[in-house]
């Protein structure tokens, strides 16, 4: 499917939390149409058999020792502090 | 006094005491004061910060790495106690309680922070123009764009109103306006610098720039920059390789496309010429995907921005979702779009997808080459408002820039001559992963031949 609908593009509004005014429907509905079209050319690339990369450097799982430091702890003192709502599980 | 266009200029003088650095730091900020107001370059100056660490300078050290050097930011890296908006409304009163790894590590190394800078709102933009706050203008031509999203970095150091700045490259925010105001911009290999501290837009391509007069300095910025810092888990560390002294380049011949602009392709064959003139054989070769390098990341960054601006919720940060500007609004949508149920796999598996056989092209390339020359963009600095109305129009303009984040190699880009309309053009050289040594000796060759001199515009 290559033409949006005026259906669509509220859907995807409510997706991504985002309230739009009619003018900006009217003037995103062309826009985002036109530019799904031009992306969908990809189908046109044969990718039987191919991996999917989302990682270019090939890294993975870098860790660390777990233990605090005074530089991955949050100082208290900056936030809010308000009353526990959940209680312990009796 | 006469603004020095080097980090060794800048040492040398602070040495032989012909500046102070208190001195150094009242030329850029009357620099700043004189065009400003007119070109949109800093958002926030800091003037206090600059004066009490050039002071520090002047007491003590000078013999590190960027002892007395002007440097500015994007404003999408975070600054401690220093407003920081991403050049988004929502963002507009934000002040971080830390600062980037970069940041830390730039100022370690004695550099001198004068102020935070335009850019494309979230660093989204070709041009500069998606910034909440303005657009700004570019030094070499006020008519034109300075390119974007790395707006004000381009800008600040092309007019003298810093030395050498930071920006980021996603798909070529930092390539693109340094081609369009006559500056050396590194996008390094994806993970050598630490992100930690600059505000996310798409996390499998996000690279920290860097923006100067010459590949020397560029070089110093990348190795005060890169390597582990505890806080991002994609950051890779290596040595500095023996540098060869017989290299082999290519140009591919899916860069030469219609709307490629006659004075660039003109140029790019002249680099051509003159590297064969110091020795270097260039061979044609073929990227065959080169066309959907634009649609692939058309998904992909998009489906990660709409992940990463998910945390503006107004709650922890900011005002609310509706301050997003229209590119934000558009790219989140687009992201959503193409990783909702149904077209997930039709978009953004595909693209995935689509990606390995780019990186399967490159590598392939990478076995034959050494690196490879590039346009950075299909034509010199565009109109202000020449591509606003028409976003698919902005996005062509990263047909050139997508590559090296998509492959998540390195690309370097070097300011070469002037276009009859006086507008700066350049070329880029891409070359495989953690070669970044590798171009800044290619990219010194080619300056050194062509007796290449830095200079500002204003």
């Amino acid at each position: 499917m290559t033409k949006l609908t005026k259906k669509d593009v509220l859907h995807v509004a409510e997706l991504s939390n985002l309230k739009l005014t009619d003018s900006e429907i009217k003037k995103f509905l062309p826009q985002l149409t036109k530019i799904i079209k031009f992306v969908g050319t990809l189908s046109e690339v044969d990718t039987t058999k191919i991996e999917p990369t989302s990682q270019t450097t090939k890294l993975v799982n870098a860790l660390r020792e777990d233990v605090t430091t005074s530089s991955n702890s949050l100082n208290i003192d900056e936030y809010f502090k308000v009353k526990a709502i959940l209680s312990k599980r009796t | 006094m006469n603004i020095p266009l080097t980090i060794k200029e800048t040492q040398d003088g602070l040495k032989s005491k012909k500046f102070s650095a208190v001195e150094l730091v009242d030329a850029y900020l009357a620099q700043i004061k004189k065009y400003n107001s007119e070109y949109n370059v800093f958002l926030t100056v800091t003037e206090e910060l600059a004066y009490a660490k050039a002071k520090e300078i002047d007491r003590g050290d000078k013999t590190s790495h960027l002892a007395g050097v002007i440097v500015s930011y994007k404003d999408i890296f975070l600054t401690k106690g220093v407003r920081t908006t991403a050049g988004s409304k929502i963002l507009e009163s934000y002040i971080p309680p830390y600062s980037a790894t970069s940041v830390s590590r730039i100022e370690a190394a004695g550099a001198i922070p004068i102020g935070k800078l335009y850019c494309d709102a979230f660093a989204h933009g070709a041009s500069g123009e998606n910034s909440d706050f303005g657009r700004t203008l570019n030094p070499w031509g006020k008519e034109y764009v300075p390119g974007g999203s790395s707006s004000g970095s381009a800008a600040s150091v092309s007019a003298g109103m810093s030395l050498i700045s930071l920006g980021s490259d996603t798909g070529g925010s930092t390539r693109q306006p340094a081609n369009f105001c006559n500056l050396v911009g590194l996008k390094p290999t994806y993970g050598v610098i630490p992100r930690y501290g600059v505000i996310s837009m798409s996390s499998s391509l996000d690279t920290i720039g860097s923006f100067a007069h010459t590949v020397d300095d560029i070089e110093i910025m990348f190795d005060v920059m890169r390597g582990t810092d505890g806080y991002d888990s994609t950051v890779s560390n290596f040595k500095k390789p023996n540098i060869k002294n017989k290299f082999k380049l290519g140009i591919a011949k899916e860069y030469f496309i219609d709307g490629l602009d006659s004075e660039v392709e003109n140029m790019i064959n002249d680099v051509k010429k003159t590297y064969e003139k110091i020795g270097i054989e260039v061979v044609e070769l073929t990227l065959p995907h080169t066309k959907y390098m634009v649609p692939v990341y058309y998904i992909i960054q998009p489906a990660e921005v709409s992940s990463n601006l998910g945390r503006f919720d107004g709650i922890r940060y900011g005002s609310a979702r509706q301050s997003f500007g229209e590119e934000a609004k558009r790219r989140i949508m687009i992201g959503s779009y193409v990783l909702s149920a149904g077209y997930y796999d039709a978009y953004y598996e595909k693209a995935m997808k689509v990606r390995t056989k780019i990186i399967n092209d490159f590598d392939e390339a990478f076995k034959t080459v050494d690196a490879i020359i590039s346009p950075v963009s299909p034509t010199p600095a565009f109109k202000l408002g020449a591509n606003t109305s028409d976003p698919l129009k902005m996005y062509l303009e990263d047909i050139y820039t997508t590559t090296a984040n998509l492959v998540g190699i390195p690309g370097l880009a070097i300011p070469s001559t002037f276009s009859k309309s006086g507008l700066p053009i350049g070329f880029q050289l891409l070359g495989p992963r953690f070669s970044e040594h590798q171009l800044f000796e290619l990219g010194k060759k080619y300056h050194k031949e062509i007796d290449y001199k830095p200079k500002i515009a204003l």
